[in-house]
C-alpha cells in the first residue's frame, strides 16, 4: 500500500518501468542494462529514455542485434556479481536467445548446487492489439512458465510494473518480465516516488465479487474489466476479477480462496489455448477447490494459430462478447 | 646449439615436468574412465585424449588464482591445472553426490567450480562462449585485471553463439581468449564439411581480434600463443582467437564408433604425433626428465587414480530429496 506520506505521480506503464530501472540504477551500481537501441536512442518504446545520459555507456549498454549474445552475456555478468537487465526488443525476437535461457539461465543454480546464480531480468514487450507486424504480437508466456528455474512476471499497469520490476531486479533468480505492449500507454496509475516492491507470486484482486472468479493478466486485464462492467450492469451479477501478475509461481492461496468463495471460474488470456497458462490455473483449481465448483471452468483464449496481422488481430483476441458469454455460461450453468 | 624453446619462454624444469604430469594425469584418468565404462560401471565418457598438450600449454599461461576458465567437455587437462582433483573427476564420472561439479547431476566433462574459477557449462556446444564475454565485461567494468579463456571445438565455431560472443568481445575490446581446439572432426563430419575458410582463426579478423593457428601437439607453442593473448587482454588490447591443431585419439564418446568415418591408418599416424609422446621426448632429450623421474611420475599418477576410483566407486549417489534443491533460491 502507498503510505500517504509518500508523493505519488500519475504514470503510464512505460514510465513505471523506466522509473523502476532508474531507482535501481541509482541504488545499486551492479545494476546495468543491455539491449538493442536502449542507449542514446532510449529504447524503441522509450523504456530507457534518459538513462544513458544519466548513467553512462558502461551501465546502459547498446548491443549488436544479437539476442543470444545479449542473454548469454547477461548470464556471465550475473554469475560474476552484476544484476543485469536484458531488454529484448519484442518477445517474438527472443528465440535466438531461448537456448541460453533454457540451458543456462534457469539451470546454473541447480547444477552448481547453488554456487553459481543468475540474478538476471529479461524484459520484453509482448502481445497483440497494437497493429504490430508478424511475430511482434506473440503471447508466448507459457514457453517460460514451463522452464523450471525462472519466474514469469506480467504487470498490467504502472504501479504494478514499478513494484514488480524492482522486486525482479532484487530477486536472486532469473525473471522473465513480460510487458504487455497495449498497456504501455493506455492507462495511468498513481505511482509512489522511491523504492517499493510488490511480491513476486502474489496476484491482485482488482474487484471483489460473489458469482464468479475471473483470472487474467497482461492487456486482457483492461478488456476483462470493461467487459465485466457492462455485464454486471445488464445481468445483475457480481464478478471477482483477479490480475495474476505472476504466472510462475502462481498465487495458489488467492486463486483457491476466490474460487472457494464464488464457486465458478473463468480464465482469460490472449495466448493460444493449447499449452496456455490457463491449463495450470485449471489444474490448481482442480487440486485445491474441485468440490467447490458449481460449473465447468471457462476459458477465453486466442486461437491455436499464429497471431494474425493487424487486419485480423481483433478477431483473434478475446473480445468483450466472448468474455461475457463465457461468464454467463458459467453463472447460468 | 640455439636456445631451446622452453628457455626462450622462461619455463623451468619443475614447471615443464608439472606440465607433463598434468597431461599424463588427464590421459590416464580418461583411459581409466573408458575401462570403467566398458566394465559397465560408469555410463558415459567423453575424452580429452589427443588434446592434453594444447590444454595444458594454454592454462600454464594463465593465472588460476585470478583468471576464469569456461571450458568445454574435453578440457580435463585444463580443469586439473585450475585445481580440480583426480578424485573430483572420478566422483563426476560415477555421478556421485560428492562430485563438486554438480553433485552428480550432469554428465562427466561438464565442469564447474566456483572455488576454482571454472564457470559451470552445459551440453549444448558453444553456449559457454557468451558467458566468457559477460565475465570479462564484469571485470572490465570493475577494473579488475583478469582474462577469461573459453574453449570449444572447431565444430562449435559454426554456432551462432561463437559469432555473437566474438563480435561482442571485439566491439567492447574485452579480455577473452577464444580457444579453439581443432581436432578435425565434429563427431564424424570432417573439417572441410564444416568451414569454408582454411582455418577457424581466419574468422578473427571479422571480429577485430588477433587470430592464429598453432600446433596443438606442442604445449610450448600453445603456451606462447596464449601467454601473448593473455598479455594483450590484460593490456586492454582486446580478445584473441587461438586455434590449436590436434587430433582426437578416441571416438567422440563412449557411444560413438569412429571406424565408420576415420581410417585406422589416419588414427595411427596421429598417435605418432601425440603431444604426450613428443613432449616426453623433448624433455628427455634435453635432460629435463630422467627415466626414473618418468617412471615415478607414472606410478604416482596411477596410484592416485586407483585410490580415486575406489573412493568414487564406494561413494553414494545424491539423496532423492535433493532433486528439488537449488532450483530456486530458498
Amino acid at each position: 500500500m502507498v503510505s500517504p506520506a509518500v508523493n505519488t505521480k500519475k504514470m503510464t506503464m512505460i514510465e513505471g518501468v523506466r522509473n523502476a530501472m532508474d531507482e535501481m540504477l541509482k541504488e545499486n551500481e551492479d545494476v546495468i542494462i543491455l539491449g538493442e537501441d536502449i542507449g542514446v536512442n532510449g529504447g524503441v518504446f522509450r523504456a530507457t529514455e534518459g538513462l544513458h545520459e544519466k548513467y553512462g555507456e558502461d551501465r546502459i549498454i547498446d548491443t549488436p542485434i544479437s539476442e543470444s549474445g545479449i542473454i548469454g552475456n547477461s548470464i556471465g555478468l550475473a554469475a560474476n556479481g552484476f544484476r543485469p537487465i536484458a531488454e529484448i526488443q519484442f518477445l517474438g525476437f527472443i528465440y535466438p536467445g531461448f537456448n541460453q535461457l533454457m540451458t543456462h539461465a534457469t539451470r546454473l543454480r541447480q547444477r552448481s548446487l547453488g554456487r553459481f546464480t543468475v540474478p538476471v531480468v529479461v524484459r520484453a514487450p509482448y502481445g497483440a492489439g497494437v497493429k504490430a507486424p508478424e511475430i511482434h504480437s506473440d503471447s508466448v508466456e507459457s514457453l517460460f512458465t514451463h522452464m523450471p528455474g525462472i519466474k514469469v512476471v506480467v504487470p498490467s499497469n504502472a504501479y504494478d510494473a514499478k513494484g514488480l520490476l524492482i522486486a525482479s531486479i532484487d530477486d536472486p533468480d532469473p525473471v522473465m518480465f513480460l510487458e504487455p505492449l497495449r498497456c504501455y500507454r493506455s492507462n495511468r496509475t498513481e505511482v509512489p516516488d522511491g523504492k517499493y516492491t510488490i511480491d513476486i507470486g502474489r496476484a491482485s484482486v482488482l474487484k471483489q465479487g460473489d458469482d464468479i472468479s475471473v483470472f487474467t493478466w497482461g492487456a486482457m486485464v483492461m478488456d476483462t474489466m470493461k467487459a465485466i462492467e457492462t455485464l454486471e450492469e445488464e445481468q445483475n451479477m457480481s464478478c471477482e476479477v483477479i490480475d495474476l501478475r505472476t504466472l510462475y509461481p502462481l498465487d495458489k492461496e488467492t486463486i483457491s480462496a476466490s474460487v472457494q468463495k464464488t464457486g465458478r471460474a473463468a480464465i482469460i488470456h490472449e495466448a493460444p489455448a493449447t499449452g496456455g497458462v490457463s491449463n495450470d490455473v485449471i489444474s490448481l483449481i482442480n487440486d485445491t477447490s474441485f468440490l467447490y465448483l458449481r460449473a465447468p471452468i471457462q476459458r477465453v483464449t486466442g486461437f491455436d494459430t499464429p497471431v494474425p496481422v493487424y487486419s485480423l488481430e481483433q478477431e483473434y483476441l478475446p473480445s468483450a462478447a466472448k468474455i461475457q458469454a463465457a461468464i454467463v455460461n458459467a453463472v447460468n450453468f | 646449439m640455439s636456445e631451446a624453446k622452453h628457455e626462450r619462454l622462461g619455463l623451468e624444469r619443475q614447471q615443464l615436468q608439472g606440465m607433463l604430469q598434468t597431461m599424463l594425469t588427464a590421459r590416464k584418468i580418461d583411459e581409466r574412465m573408458w575401462l570403467l565404462n566398458r566394465a559397465g560401471k560408469i555410463p558415459f565418457v567423453i575424452s580429452c585424449q589427443g588434446h592434453e598438450a594444447a590444454q595444458v600449454g594454454a592454462v600454464t599461461a594463465l593465472r588460476p588464482d585470478e583468471d576464469y576458465l569456461l571450458p568445454y567437455y574435453r578440457d580435463m587437462g585444463m580443469v586439473l591445472h585450475f585445481g580440480m582433483t583426480v578424485k573430483d573427476l572420478m566422483m563426476a564420472g560415477f555421478a556421485r553426490a560428492e562430485d563438486p561439479n554438480s553433485g552428480g547431476r550432469q554428465m562427466p566433462g561438464h565442469f564447474g567450480s566456483k572455488k576454482h574459477r571454472i564457470v559451470t557449462g552445459s551440453s549444448p556446444v558453444t553456449t559457454q562462449v557468451p558467458h566468457a564475454v559477460g565475465f570479462a565485461m564484469a571485470g572490465k567494468i570493475k577494473k579488475e585485471n583478469f582474462v577469461c579463456l573459453t574453449s570449444f571445438g572447431e565444430g562449435s565455431s559454426n554456432q551462432g553463439d561463437f559469432h555473437e560472443a566474438a563480435n561482442f568481445a571485439g566491439v567492447h575490446r574485452l579480455p577473452v581468449i577464444f580457444f579453439c581446439e581443432n581436432n578435425h572432426y565434429a563427431i564424424s563430419v570432417p573439417v572441410d564439411r564444416q568451414i569454408a575458410c582454411e582455418r577457424v582463426s581466419d574468422r578473427a579478423s571479422s571480429y577485430g581480434m588477433h587470430g592464429e593457428t598453432i600446433d596443438g601437439n606442442d604445449p610450448l607453442a600453445v603456451y606462447e600463443a596464449v601467454k601473448n593473448a593473455a598479455d594483450r587482454g590484460r593490456d586492454g588490447a582486446g580478445p584473441s582467437l587461438i586455434e590449436t591443431m590436434s587430433y582426437r585419439l578416441t571416438p567422440h564418446s563412449s557411444d560413438d564408433d569412429d571406424r565408420s568415418y576415420r581410417s585406422r591408418d589416419e588414427v595411427d599416424d596421429a598417435r605418432k604425433k601425440d603431444g604426450i609422446v613428443t613432449f616426453t621426448e623433448y624433455l628427455k632429450t634435453r635432460e629435463l626428465l630422467t627415466d626414473t623421474e618418468e617412471k615415478d611420475m607414472h606410478d604416482a599418477i596411477q596410484q592416485t587414480i586407483d585410490e580415486a576410483t575406489e573412493a568414487a566407486e564406494e561413494a553414494a549417489y545424491a539423496e532423492a530429496e535433493t532433486t528439488l534443491d537449488h532450483v530456486y533460491h530458498s
